[in-house]
């Protein structure tokens, strides 16, 4: 029986798309099979940033009102094996997905996947009852800033509200030298004032826009990010993984003179 | 202490402290009206029996660990120095 995981945020361009689509191929790199859903029908991202986009044939609104079998909707990855991508309607608005419809397709699909990871549009109407409708896990994610880390309380709020089983937390998009100068929240900030369990820090890095240009997601590559969304992929299965150095230098010489100075 | 005097407050701590007001009132569903007027009442009744110190006066709604220990609840904090007790004639 597969797990089915919604990504939410509240506020938009937080990065839940980008955190969909790196966790969900960072569980498939970890042997698990997946499918991630676009929820946010009128919005199309998620193809975009999976480099899927030219594969499209049937999407959600296809399935639910059934114009094609789920199968014959679900993109196959060709990249990592056990991944698989059902793609947003671009045409449609979001009413044309019930809640109820959505945890009907969810139950469908978590007899042939280990994780069933829905992405949720901002906001916390039609759409973001949709995402949730079928979930039994939640990742929040955030960045940190007032309005985002606002925003994630309120979801916070009606996730509980919701009855959601498990809710966790992740820190978008931290800049490692603004927080040392206390210009920036950190995580742990974060973690105090939304009270809720962290299970991710991913830095600000530059790769994540070279990676989504690409259509290429970055998870398990040696870059910060990279590294910051396998080690979530591992926590999701129940890893206990410890928690990256982000002050850490990714320079070649920083890593030379690193093995020498060994913290224990 | 001198820091703070010397130094200006970092944006990150103001962050956090806005945040934290911010997300009180959130919660509680209480507006800045709202619980002004709670202060009013709650020093009118306590001025019946002491006389209190206004100037250092803090009332507030934050989070506290919840008797039962799952998770937060909102809880009025009030600091209410007192700078003489009446006496009570009758």
């Amino acid at each position: 029986m597969g797990e089915v995981i919604v990504v939410t945020s509240g506020k938009g361009g937080v990065g839940k798309t980008t955190t969909t689509a790196n966790i969900g191929t960072g569980l498939a790199k970890l042997g698990k099979s997946v499918v991630l859903i676009d929820t946010d029908i009128g919005l199309r991202n998620l193809d975009v940033v999976m480099g899927l986009e030219n594969r499209i044939v049937y999407n959600l609104v296809d399935v639910i009102e059934g114009n094609c079998r789920i199968n014959q909707a679900l993109i196959k990855d060709k990249r990592t094996p056990n991944l698989y991508l059902l793609p947003s309607a671009q045409t449609k608005d979001k009413n044309a997905v019930s809640p109820e419809q959505m945890k009907k397709l969810a139950e469908q699909l978590k007899d042939d996947f280990d994780y069933i990871i829905m992405d949720c549009p901002a906001g916390i109407e039609q759409g973001f009852k949709n995402a949730i409708a079928g979930a039994t896990r939640a990742l929040i994610v955030t960045t940190p800033e007032m309005s985002a880390v606002r925003d994630a309380d309120r979801i916070i709020g009606l996730l509980e509200a919701a009855e959601m089983p498990q809710t966790d937390l992740i820190v978008n998009r931290i800049r490692p030298d603004m927080v040392k100068k206390e210009e920036m929240l950190s995580s742990e900030d974060v973690v105090e004032v939304l009270h809720i369990n962290l299970i991710g820090v991913v830095p600000d890095d530059e790769n994540i826009v070279i990676s989504t240009n690409k259509g290429e997601p970055l998870v398990g590559s040696n870059t910060m990010s990279g590294r910051a969304f396998m080690n979530i992929s591992r926590r999701i299965i129940g890893e206990d993984v410890p928690w990256l150095d982000l002050f850490e230098k990714n320079g070649f010489f920083s890593k030379f003179f690193s093995k020498f100075k060994k913290k224990d | 202490m001198f820091e703070n005097f010397f130094r200006k407050k970092s944006s990150g701590s103001v962050a956090k402290d806005r945040l934290k007001l911010v997300l009180v009132s959130d919660r509680a569903n209480c507006s800045p009206e709202l619980m002004e007027q709670m202060k009013t009442d709650i020093i009118n009744v306590i001025s019946r029996y002491v006389e209190i110190d206004t100037k250092g006066l803090d009332i507030k709604i934050t989070q506290t660990e919840s008797a039962e220990g799952n998770g937060s609840v909102p809880a009025l904090i009030a600091n209410i120095p007192i700078s003489e007790m009446k006496v009570k004639n009758s």
